[in-house]
């Protein structure tokens, strides 16, 4: 049992359906009588509808029901996690490659399928646009409706908003030197294995929505809003994700599938391509120029950031995405002078929405990049120059932030330990270094339930998605620790709204710290019964008796929680129920809504060579090291590090869409997109850990699991420019982007 | 109405006779015909691996396979790599070395890594590496896969 307790590391929970192929995903859920939906897209991103003709599609045997704008309540009802702003299904107007503009549901899939290509849109081309020069154009055409947003000074340009923070004075802070640059970050998507899967079923006078989500409970109020519905009457199954990565945290077609199921009578099944994931949701891309001032001896004296995000044509939750991810961007460093300027720009592409990492690793490439460019000019080590600025613990980096919370100099020396980075190099090689930081939640809220039954086994209650993380596993061990179960005696029950209490969301690597609170909560709890009850049975004071993890302590005797519940719960059994809450409260007077619960912190140091002829990077060393303040289980957070690392490498070396002039991604799907597999991994690859037990999560844990992504692509571009000497601005670092710099700086 | 077609199919050693659609994949019947939804199915073009499964002795993705190509054939999927309650030597290595995260992968994972391990039982890390070349994993246990295949071939040469 000592090999299950917290801190250890016993098999993931839910593992063995999952090598077994019986684990459920939602697209391996049947319902009786089931419809199956495809989606009607057209072949240009932006178009005004002129008509839909049904009449063919409505012809073919076994379709149910084709349904387009003009079949759902009048307005179309919009709806969004951040603005109201996405239509159930395109109205009047397409705004990216892939905006549906009507569903069909048969009873077949091929049926739907041949249906979808018969429904005829005549429709016209209009002006688009899908980079930032465009969209910022004074004479661009506006992707968003004014009327959505009236008196919004912005209502008549493409940035939905802007987010300024800063402190001291950036245009009066002296500095021995300023490095200026620009650089980009292209868009890139989660690409996670499992596309994303609704299902809808009406449910007595209500609904029954299943879907591959990391956020029930928010798509629980949306689906109540749009349907005008009760909340008691949206009953939302989250299905554990088959990997979601930020993409699957917000509605997408659910409200429609849901209108489709209520039309119909009857079930309805979407499952989307992976190409239509591709045009469902993708991360934010960036233009970054930064402006970085210091002093002679390496001080930091300023940083000046514009930070343009590329959002898509509906915002999602991509304006928070630009707010909050270029909020940290200054990194963790001691500066007198801060200016961010941080715009989410409209384009007529598919929505973007959080990613791993959300927002920082864009922001985090321009600035860790221009710090290597400063040490080079200052002719200080880029280590050095880190470690000469990196805020101590406790120090107010953001002054209007949670302090510094970690020994993080602990953790950029074990890099570069790791890494070798005092050592002589092999000819040829490169070596390059960066500091990643993200602020954790900044607001939360989670509830946990859990029941100890009469036998001594436990069942949790937990509104967190597991979506690969792990969660299921962490909240189990906490359990199983607290009161004395072994793991398989512990059940943790996710994703029913109607089962579970609420959790407020599953992302920012919060569920370890804030659902972990909760679930301790909700154990001690129990365990103040228990003492009560062990009093009661021994004749002693309650003061006289101690209940932690696991045994109940008399003066005389250590009786295990088992042998107590036995004597203690008497001849009627039962169950001893604890309840847990755990709450993160907002601060309307703070820049992001609320600081930082924690930071996740991460140093990555790359060893890597360049193929001068091909322009092909080698990595032959990739160290990652992350402050989790206390690994909960260390496999997982290994395997958390380990996965992130190499999604960051999808980014910094091949990842990235590219359009065409009408707006579609020509390189859609798995043939044309790349993403790292086992033949694209680093030659070595180091994850390691610092535990100070500091974090604000039980026992000391602190959230991790986006951390050793921040920072990937400014560590390997250092190395790279280590190797050759040519500094590259922007990504992915693609053989053929690396060999042209290489030319050019031969030239 | 498309024009069914009689297949006959061995399917983890069961006989199964069916009458399927001519562009129907062999993945399409797995799943919507015989309710084994272990098979994943992701890109659909062959790239990612997660629909794979053993014919004939030899893995293919069940993606791009039409059924009636499978007609008479052996068909092993996840679900009849062990016997229900339990796994095999590979499956119980995917676990304890940490090589399943959200598990979407997995199946095929397993299946690629099996077939691997029947034609060379002593691989090296660079030959695993690219005999699950085919396999995406967004996760990225790529290390802990790795690790689970050669613990689990160093087992079965333990067993010699």
């Amino acid at each position: 049992m000592t090999s299950e307790r917290v801190g250890a590391s016993p098999p993931r929970v839910g593992g063995h359906q999952r090598v077994t192929g019986h684990q459920r995903y939602v697209a391996d859920i049947r319902l009786p009588n089931e419809l199956h939906a495809k989606l009607v897209k057209l072949p240009v991103a932006r178009a005004r509808i002129i008509g839909i003709d049904t009449s063919a599609a409505q012809g073919i045997p076994g379709v149910k029901l084709v349904m387009t704008a003009a079949d759902l309540p009048q307005p179309v009802p919009r709806f969004g996690p951040q603005f109201e702003d996405r239509p159930v299904l395109a109205v009047d107007e397409t705004k990216y490659d892939g905006d549906a503009v009507a569903l069909v549901a048969a009873d077949t899939k091929d049926a739907a399928e041949e249906a979808a290509g018969l429904v005829k849109v005549s429709y016209e081309e209009l002006p688009a646009v899908f980079t930032i020069a465009l969209a910022l154009d004074p004479a661009a055409p506006l992707v968003q409706d004014p009327q959505l947003r009236p008196g919004d000074p912005l209502g008549d340009t493409n940035v939905l908003r802007e987010h300024r923070v800063g402190w001291g004075d950036v245009d009066a802070a002296p500095a021995d030197l300023v490095i200026e640059n620009r650089y980009t970050f292209p868009i890139v998507t989660h690409f996670a294995i499992e596309p994303h899967a609704f299902m809808a079923a009406p449910d007595g006078d209500g609904i029954a929505v299943w879907s591959s989500i990391q956020h029930p409970y928010w798509l629980q109020r949306v689906l109540a809003q749009v349907l005008a519905l009760p909340l008691a009457k949206v009953r939302v199954f989250a299905p554990d994700p088959g990997g979601a990565f930020g993409g699957k945290q917000h509605a997408k077609y659910e409200p429609l599938v849901a209108f489709a199921a209520l039309k119909a009578g009857r079930p309805v099944r979407l499952t989307l391509s992976l190409e239509e994931t591709f045009q469902a949701a993708r991360r934010t891309a960036a233009e970054i120029r930064v402006r970085t001032g210091l002093s002679s001896a390496g001080r930091l004296t300023f940083q000046d950031i514009e930070a343009n995000y590329l959002i898509g044509a509906y915002a999602d939750i991509a304006d928070r995405v630009t707010g909050k991810g270029s909020y940290p961007g200054c990194g963790p460093y001691r500066l007198p002078a801060a200016r961010i300027v941080a715009r989410s720009v409209l384009s007529h592409t598919p929505p973007a929405t959080a990613m791993r990492g959300f927002g920082n690793p864009e922001v985090n490439w321009a600035v860790e990049s221009n710090l290597t460019e400063a040490a080079l000019a200052l002719g200080i080590d880029p280590l050095e120059l880190r470690l000469r600025n990196l805020a101590g613990k406790g120090e107010a980096f953001i002054p209007f932030d949670t302090p510094a919370d970690g020994e993080w100099e602990q953790t950029v020396r074990r890099a570069a330990e790791l890494v070798g980075w005092e050592t002589t190099k092999p000819p040829g090689h490169g070596r390059g270094i960066a500091i990643g930081i993200k602020s954790g939640p900044t607001t939360g809220l989670s509830y946990s339930m859990v029941r100890l039954l009469a036998d001594g086994s436990a069942i949790v209650y937990a509104g967190t998605s597991d979506m690969g993380q792990g969660a299921r596993t962490i909240l189990a061990q906490i359990a199983g620790d607290e009161l004395g179960a072994p793991l398989d005696e512990v059940t943790v029950v996710m994703g029913d709204t109607a089962v579970v209490p609420y959790d407020q969301q599953t992302s920012a690597s919060r569920s370890s710290v804030l659902m972990g609170n909760a679930v301790l909560q909700a154990c001690r709890e129990i365990q103040a019964k228990l003492r009560d009850m062990a009093a009661k049975l021994h004749g002693v004071s309650q003061e006289a008796i101690v209940v932690e993890r696991g045994v109940v302590r008399l003066a005389d005797q250590e009786l295990r929680i088992r042998e107590i519940l036995r004597s203690g719960l008497g001849r009627l059994g039962g169950e001893l129920i604890g309840i847990g809450e755990s709450r993160k409260e907002d601060d309307p007077g703070h820049p992001l809504g609320g600081s930082a619960a924690f930071f996740e912190f991460n140093c990555t140091a790359i060893e890597a060579e360049v193929d001068r002829e091909t322009g092909d990077i080698r990595i032959l060393r990739h160290v990652t090291v992350s402050d989790v303040g206390k690994a909960l289980n260390p496999l997982q957070v290994r395997m958390q590090d380990e996965g992130a690392a190499i999604m960051g490498l999808g980014h910094t070396l091949m990842e990235h869409y590219i359009f065409d002039d009408s707006g579609r991604i020509r390189n859609l799907g798995a043939i044309d997109y790349r993403i790292p597999t086992s033949l694209d991994l680093p030659v070595e690859l180091r994850s390691e850990m610092v535990e100070n037990s500091d974090g604000p999560g039980p026992y000391g844990a602190k959230g991790m699991s986006e951390g050793a992504l921040l920072c990937v692509a400014p560590a390997v571009a250092a190395a790279v420019r280590d190797a050759t000497g040519v500094a590259i601005r922007d990504l992915p670092l693609t053989p053929e982007r690396v060999w042209r710099a290489l030319q050019e700086a031969a030239t | 109405m498309t024009k069914l077609l009689p297949i006959e199919l061995t399917v983890n050693g069961s006989a199964r006779s069916l009458d399927v659609a001519p562009h129907h994949t062999l993945l399409d019947v797995l799943r919507d015909e015989l309710g084994l939804t272990g098979t994943k199915e992701c890109c659909l073009v062959g790239e990612c691996g997660a629909c794979t499964v053993r014919l004939n002795g030899r893995i293919v993705d069940s993606c791009l396979v039409l059924a009636v190509e499978a007609d008479g054939g052996e068909v092993a999927t996840i679900e009849g790599l062990a016997p229900p309650g339990h796994l095999s030597r590979l499956q119980q290595s995917f676990l304890d070395e940490g090589a399943v995260q959200c598990g979407y992968c997995t199946p095929g994972q397993v299946l690629a890594a099996d077939d691997l391990l029947r034609r060379n039982p002593r691989p090296t890390v660079a030959e695993i590496q690219e005999g699950l070349a085919g396999n995406l994993c967004r996760c990225a246990c790529y290390e802990q896969i790795t690790q689970a295949v050669l613990a689990t071939s160093r087992a079965a040469s333990d067993d010699l």
